[in-house]
């Protein structure tokens, strides 16, 4: 409503954007806050026989039934341990709600343009298709997932091919 | 805010207003036509005029226009109805409704539909209303290319006249003006000075004629004039044997009074025919004029089933959170027997929560009348195509339905309706030869049978020929056998492809539907059974379960996890005993249960449960049905049953094998409702893949040595 008026102030942060910066193992991923609905504890998650090894199952999110894709598990990483710091992001993708477990969520960062580099083409695990870049800041390094693309994606296994093909 | 918004408001609000507008119209005592019918079938073409000119509907405006005129007409008593009127307007409101949708999912809607019955309308207003009607065109198309004027008005009109034909040379013609006042008169008639030359002109308000002899054709000049007027208050036609020189015609005043010499397809009639209602500011403004008001103050409100569903969702909720709550206050023992107030507290919650379940339930179910009310006309249009005599009954219009049900189960009912006006319920002096009467009667019904709905389509027609059917079914090479029972025999028509219509007629005997009946109604988680007898009728029954939201379960457990059989597929349980269980080629298990070997599904396998009970004597043998096929599934516990709401995993998720949908427990978690046939399948592929990658396992070893 107020676009007019803010507009050229609009203009200048749209530039900059806010993601939510969460670990896995050692390493830092980042998301897009904005599709990030909620964070909540690991627990209750019924297993889904004949699934991918990292689609933990599905839980009950005030009614809806909800997946929960382990990110560790897809990304290869050891030491896949739940417990009481284990986490799990909600997130809204495609019309979609989807959990995906990590180690931590650490804090929500502001990253301006030229903090975002681009992400070099390397990655047999995470093909470089699902970054959206690198964040750089001072001795961190953040790997900006894209994670419509991410979960959206066929290996993930997570959206029936037919419906993809729909959209 | 943008008007868009709301049009999805008219269009709802539109779609009830005919869906009103045909009841009124079947309704209607021909003979004897209520008034207040009348005014209330006039009144929902009006509304929808209203509303498609705020939105710029402008097809949809137009024929609601021409439309409301005959209603007007019809409820002054100026035109007496006849059975085929009321089929021309039942007509008309479905090409209202089709020219609806079309602007629904933002298409330009049929243009031909649209002439043609603006034309119908039109004659029907020409022929019909004594003095004629007031200039109802809407249509400038019409009178663009003017159609073949109807053999009844041609051979009514005594005058020769030649078609309007546009663009002809120079000629002379009439303008006439209807009800146009002074001041855009003038200003008209200055406008047609610079057409051509005006040969005289006189009239008064109601018409005003001018003689104009000019070369600019016809359509020219009516799209010089509807700058200042609208299309239908010009009218433009030839003098016949016109004087070269500029005399003032006098026989185009005697045209004028005898309407019927008008080439039919002219919009505008009789300028004679003045309406007592003011009609020019009508025309120019129509939402002007105020909006008759609602016949009665609604008593419900329109909510998205968006919202009913998340109410349905937070309730189920709470239901968890009391039964969670129930556990903890009982965990507490004997703390908490002293304590009568929590005690109390809790089963006051528990009861409200029921209660609260309950009504929140009720909001998604919608009587039968919502499917039943299309049905009349369904019977009339169809008895119509086939020259029957049909009445139709119908029973239990009251009978609740889950919303999603009701608009699943149109079809498939429609289908059978229409197969029974058409197979079953013989000719009029058929059946008097038969010696029944000569108005057939079909009978829908619906009513509650245990948790169930049970709907009926009931014919006393001519009932279905076993013989007739066996044969065919070998024609089409289906497996039947002379033995067989009735109630197989009857199934035999829901097979694909199946017909004995002696013709593939307008309403059915492709032979494609039955099938699609059935597969529709299976798919609603029903069946349909059939009950007929030759020469008497026959009646088709469809049960349906009253909700899909909520199943009756039988949980069961294999090892840690909890599953949910649909309780309808359970049949019985039992502990196999280790004599009853034999091996069929390898891997595969059948146990005897009553002389009958049923195959063996172990849950645990198929879903790589860890930690179940894998030996099959300790284990339960729940026998299940699914797809007519029967089998044994091996569980490690019954729970028990329950109610359970159903909800979709594949909205979040994506379809899982062997499992239908999910629901969730008393204590918040996640339990999967099985799907047997999905498991019998699964299970079947499973041992496939396993049997392959023993088979590479075998050749690997083997060719390891060497």
């Amino acid at each position: 409503m107020s676009q007019a008026n803010n507009g050229a102030v609009l203009a200048a942060e749209a530039e900059n954007r806010e993601f939510l910066v969460f670990s896995l193992g050692e390493e830092e991923y980042a998301i897009d806050i904005l599709k990030v609905q909620e964070i909540r504890g690991y627990e209750n998650v019924t297993r889904i026989a004949n699934a991918p090894d990292f689609i933990k199952g599905v839980t009950n999110l005030r009614g809806v039934i909800v997946p929960i894709v382990d990110l560790r598990i897809k990304f290869h990483l050891e030491n896949v341990e739940y417990g009481g710091q284990t986490v799990v992001i909600v997130v809204n993708v495609a019309d979609r709600v989807v959990g995906i477990v990590v180690d931590g969520v650490s804090d929500v960062m502001t990253l301006t343009p030229d903090q975002i580099k681009p992400a070099p083409e390397f990655g047999v695990t995470l093909s470089s298709d699902f970054l959206s870049g690198l964040g750089s800041l001072e001795d961190r390094m953040l790997v900006l997932v894209d994670i419509d693309k991410l979960l959206t994606s066929e290996e993930m296994a997570l959206v029936d091919t037919t419906a993809t093909s729909k959209v | 805010m943008d008007i868009t918004d709301f049009f999805d408001t008219f269009f709802e609000e539109a779609e009830e207003l005919l869906a009103d507008m045909e009841q009124q119209l079947l309704d209607l005592d021909l003979d004897d036509p209520d008034s207040e019918q009348l005014n209330a079938i006039f009144r929902a073409a009006h509304s929808i005029k209203g509303g498609a000119g705020t939105f710029g509907f402008t097809v949809l405006q137009k024929t609601t226009h021409i439309f409301e005129n005959l209603l007007d007409h019809a409820r002054k008593g100026e035109l007496a109805l006849r059975a085929d009127l009321v089929d021309t307007f039942l007509e008309a409101k479905d090409i209202m409704h089709e020219q609806l949708n079309a602007y629904r999912s933002e298409e330009e809607p049929d243009q031909e539909a649209f002439e043609r019955i603006c034309q119908t309308l039109q004659q029907i207003a020409l022929e019909e209303i004594g003095k004629g009607l007031d200039g109802a065109a809407g249509a400038p198309i019409a009178n663009a290319t003017p159609a073949p004027a109807s053999e009844k008005a041609s051979a009514e009109s005594d005058a020769d006249m030649a078609p309007s034909e546009a663009a002809q040379a120079t000629a002379q013609r009439i303008v006439a003006l209807i009800k146009v006042d002074e001041k855009d008169r003038i200003l008209l008639v200055e406008e047609l000075e610079q057409l051509g030359d005006i040969q005289s002109q006189s009239g008064d308000e109601t018409n005003y004629e001018v003689v104009l002899e000019s070369n600019v054709s016809d359509d020219d000049i009516e799209a010089v004039m509807c700058f200042i007027i609208e299309p239908e208050q010009i009218q433009i036609r030839p003098v016949e044997d016109a004087p070269s020189g500029g005399t003032p015609p006098v026989a185009p005043e005697n045209d004028i009074a005898t309407p019927a010499s008008k080439p039919a397809a002219e919009p505008a009639p009789s300028p004679e025919a003045t309406q007592p209602t003011a009609n020019a500011p009508e025309k120019a403004e129509p939402k002007e004029k105020p909006k008759p008001k609602k016949a009665a103050e609604s008593s419900s409100i329109r909510v998205s089933v968006d919202k009913v569903d998340q109410i349905i969702n937070l309730v189920g909720e709470l239901i968890i959170t009391q039964s969670m709550l129930d556990q903890t206050v009982s965990d507490l023992g004997d703390q908490s027997v002293g304590n009568s107030s929590l005690q109390n507290g809790m089963s006051l919650l528990q009861r409200n929560a029921r209660d609260l379940q309950e009504s929140v339930m009720s909001i998604r179910m919608i009587p039968m009348e919502f499917v039943f009310s299309r049905f009349p006309r369904v019977v009339r249009d169809t008895a119509g195509k086939l020259q029957k005599d049909i009445e139709l009954v119908t029973e239990g219009k009251s009978t609740e339905l889950d919303k999603s049900l009701v608009e699943r189960i149109t079809d498939p009912l429609t289908h059978l309706v229409r197969n029974s006006l058409d197979h079953g319920i013989e000719m009029p002096d058929e059946r008097e030869a038969k010696g029944k009467p000569r108005t057939g009667k079909l009978v829908l019904s619906a009513r509650h049978q245990g948790g169930n709905i049970l709907i009926e389509v009931r014919d006393d027609g001519a009932g279905m020929d076993r013989e007739v059917l066996l044969r065919k079914a070998r024609e089409n090479g289906l497996n039947v056998s002379d033995t067989m029972p009735d109630e197989e025999v009857w199934q035999l028509i829901f097979a694909p492809g199946f017909s004995t219509a002696k013709e593939v007629t307008d309403v059915s005997g492709r032979g494609v539907g039955m099938d699609v009946v059935k597969r529709n109604i299976q798919g609603m988680g029903g069946r349909v059974e059939i009950q007929s007898k030759k020469g008497e009728g026959t009646n088709t029954r469809i049960v349906l379960p009253l909700t899909l939201a909520i199943l009756d379960g039988m949980s069961i457990k294999v090892g840690p996890e909890t599953f949910i059989l649909p309780l309808s597929t359970v049949l019985e349980s039992l502990q196999p005993a280790k004599g009853e269980m034999y091996a069929m080629a390898g891997d595969d298990v059948v146990l005897k249960v009553r002389d009958e070997y049923l195959p063996v599904i172990a849950i645990h396998e198929v879903l790589d449960v860890e930690g179940a009970i894998t030996d099959p004597t300790k284990s339960i043998a729940v026998i299940v049905q699914g797809e007519g096929r029967r089998y044994a599934m091996l569980v490690d516990e019954l729970v028990g049953q329950q109610q359970v709401v159903v909800k979709n995993l594949e909205d979040n998720y994506r379809k899982v094998p062997g499992v239908s949908a999910a629901t969730i427990l008393g204590d918040g978690s996640v339990a999967l409702i099985l799907d047997i046939s999905g498991l019998h399948r699964l299970s079947r592929a499973k041992k496939e893949s396993n049997k392959s990658l023993n088979s590479k396992k075998l050749s690997y070893k083997e060719a390891e040595p060497s």
